[in-house]
């Protein structure tokens, strides 16, 4: 088995599945909307009932990405976000969470920049267990795909509802961790996840893979996050989330007192429904 | 082993996963790659297609007005006192530039495919009219996504695309120009991506779409080929031709690409002085990165994050490049030069008083640069410059800057 970076994955799903539950993936932009609020609640989403955490790499340009997720992007770029204190803050993470899984999620530009073999070397020393990259399809693969599977670091792979039968064994062939289903036809956060279509899509990617299967683009309710995670191997919600940030704000952009709390409240909130969706 | 047939070509590219050297490729979220390796597929199958190609010369010819003429610029000619200037005049395209050469190929690739709804990007809005007639010849819906400022300091193109009957969306994400409207198409194709087709206006984004535009325009460079030897007998000296993304450049370029003893000049816009920061040259002051769908030079940080471009002429105001001109630059075929916002200036009052012709602010860019070196040139040497488009729509723009300058 690869490096110790796949276990922490591989450890939450077993231990989702013990639990006959599905689990709560929350989307947060690493620098939303400054560098100390972030890092607040980043810390803080374990404990309010996150079992995994995709980390926004901030990027100029998230061309996948819905208003949202492109505010909350602007905002932590100038707050001073870079991919060094993004690296930084999964560090500071680790000093205090060992189960947690982190994924690291964001676009090619800035890691190109950095380097691939000094990112891949940085992601994984601070203790980051997967990447998605959502301008990598697998027809890049030697860009950053297969470096990541040397160094022992899962590539999660979106499939989406155009990736068709044909096409789908390429998507997963190089996929490791779990697979990121993409519930919408569009970009993050715009439409309301689809729950009915959901259980097809899963059902579906489960005869061509054995990996655990993550829903996310759509989901915005506790009541959406439970069904699909009655469905789906893990619910992932992120604009809903970067939203309470953006809600939070004063005239001048920065934070107001208790945004931390008020996305944990949400983080709760998610969280209850998910436990007891298959109760 | 097979004997020593090493290519001597560089029109080869790209090979089958749309790479020229390192550049290029296909960066696009996985949502759009079923729809990018459609477009692959029936562009491959139309261009081997001899039906497809002469309904695009009748367009060309009948509605277009193609070819374009080679002029020689006798009164610049004599201003200057070196090498005889030609003009390659694209300007006088229907719609006013080059860009529709390549629209009309797309939409009618579009339209091969089964699809009536075209969405574009568009800068200084030349593209976006071009795409918003062929729509309007070809009964399809319309939808061009504009920079909420560019919507603003190009009212008479928003106008135009109006009235024939495209919608134009201003897009205010990021800085409200292009780079920004070219985002928002490519979101706006990924929730649409079952029923939509999208034009690119330039020699880039995803693969196939660098090689489809360049085809497209290489109508420029192959009539070139043919109205020089019918002037002076032989083929020219040199070349010029300006760079925003690179589509009229690419297709006046490449089809003497191979003949090394063509001079090529590419002239990006330098805004303020490279030195200023404030310019729109990927290739002089960027370097190699990966945005909307290839990789390519790039205006970027130093943590890989893409910075604004300035340019007067919004058609140029993009921090990016076409990935095969970045490969020309870096096999040297290519010599890539820049020219100010002043020197275009300069170059349109220039090109309006002596040959009573007014050039787009790109084009006077390329002038702008041939203004530097044309005089120290020897009277017999043939230099061709792509006029690629006509200045009316920068007339709002350039007027009080020319007052200004005391060129009025």
């Amino acid at each position: 088995m690869s490096g110790y970076s796949a276990n922490r994955l591989d450890a939450l799903f077993e231990r989702l599945a013990g639990e006959k539950r599905g689990g709560l993936g929350i989307f947060i932009t690493a620098g939303d909307p400054n560098l100390e609020t972030s890092r607040e609640i980043f810390n803080a989403l374990p404990a309010a009932g996150a079992d995994m955490i995709e980390f926004g790499m901030p990027f100029s340009d998230p061309m996948a990405d819905g208003p949202a997720i492109q505010a909350s992007s602007q905002r932590a770029l100038k707050g001073g976000a870079s991919l060094a204190s993004t690296l930084k803050m999964v560090r500071g993470f680790r000093e205090h969470d060992q189960s947690t899984p982190i994924v690291l999620m964001g676009y090619y530009n800035p890691i190109y920049s950095h380097g691939v073999d000094r990112f891949l070397r940085d992601a994984i020393e601070v203790g980051a267990d997967g990447l998605i990259i959502v301008d990598l399809p697998p027809e890049e693969d030697p860009e950053l795909c297969l470096p990541a599977v040397e160094a022992g670091l899962p590539f999660i792979r979106l499939a989406t509802p155009t990736t068709d039968d044909a096409r789908l064994p390429t998507v997963l062939e190089n996929t490791a961790g779990f697979v990121y289903y993409v519930s919408i036809l569009g970009i993050t956060g715009t439409q309301d996840v689809p729950t009915d279509l959901v259980r097809d899509a899963v059902t579906r990617l489960k005869k061509h893979t054995d990996l655990p299967v993550a829903v996310g683009f759509g989901i915005k309710t506790r009541e959406q996050a439970a069904t699909v995670s009655q469905v789906a191997d893990a619910a992932i919600v992120g604009s809903a989330v970067v939203n309470v940030i953006a809600d939070n704000l004063d005239e001048s952009g920065a934070p107001g007192p208790g945004t931390a709390d008020r996305v944990v409240d949400l983080v709760r909130d998610l969280a209850a429904g998910v436990r007891g969706a298959r109760a | 082993m097979a004997p020593n047939t090493a290519p001597n070509t560089l029109r080869e590219g790209p090979d089958e996963d749309g790479h020229f050297g390192i550049f290029g490729g296909r960066y696009v979220a996985e949502t759009l790659m079923p729809l990018i390796l459609a477009v692959e597929k029936s562009w491959a199958q139309a261009k081997g297609d001899p039906d497809f190609w002469a309904e695009l010369r009748s367009y060309h010819k009948h509605y277009i007005g193609r070819p374009s003429p080679l002029y020689f610029a006798r009164r610049l000619t004599e201003h200057f006192g070196g090498a005889k200037l030609y003009f390659k005049r694209d300007e006088l395209n229907h719609t006013g530039a080059h860009k529709i050469n390549n629209v009309m190929g797309q939409a009618l690739l579009a339209k091969r495919m089964g699809k009536t709804k075209i969405i574009a990007e568009t800068g200084a809005g030349q593209h976006g009219v071009a795409t918003a007639t062929a729509c309007a010849l070809f009964d399809m819906e319309c939808e061009v996504f504009m920079g909420a400022e560019d919507v603003a300091r190009q009212k008479p193109n928003v106008d135009r695309m109006k009235l024939l009957g495209a919608k134009v969306v201003p897009v205010t994400s990021g800085s409200s120009t292009l780079k920004d409207a070219m985002n928002e198409a490519l979101r706006y194709w990924v929730s649409r991506a079952e029923t939509h087709f999208y034009i690119i206006g330039t020699v880039a984004g995803p693969h196939p779409y660098p090689q489809m535009v360049r085809d497209f325009q290489c109508v420029i460079g192959d009539e070139t080929r043919v109205q020089m030897q019918e002037a002076e007998g032989r083929l020219p000296d040199s070349l010029v031709a300006c760079i925003g993304g690179g589509s009229n450049a690419m297709g006046l370029f490449h089809p003497f690409l191979d003949d090394p003893d063509i001079k090529i000049y590419g002239v990006e816009a330098a805004g303020h002085g490279i030195d200023s920061g404030a310019h729109a040259a990927s290739l002089t002051g960027g370097r190699p990165g990966v945005l909307h769908g290839n990789r390519t030079y790039l205006l970027q940080d130093g943590d890989g994050q893409i910075t604004e471009a300035h340019s007067i002429s919004a058609g140029l105001d993009y921090p990016g490049i076409g990935p095969e001109h970045s490969w020309l630059f870096e096999n040297g075929r290519v010599n890539y030069v820049s020219a100010t916002d002043t020197q275009a200036l300069e170059a349109f009052a220039l090109c309006s008083r002596k040959e009573g012709i007014i050039p787009a602010l790109e084009p006077s860019h390329a002038l702008g640069f041939v203004s530097t070196i044309i005089g120290d040139l020897p009277k017999d040497h043939l230099m061709v410059m792509n006029l690629c488009g006509r200045g009316d729509k920068d007339l709002e723009a350039v007027l009080p800057r020319l007052e200004e300058m005391g060129l009025l």
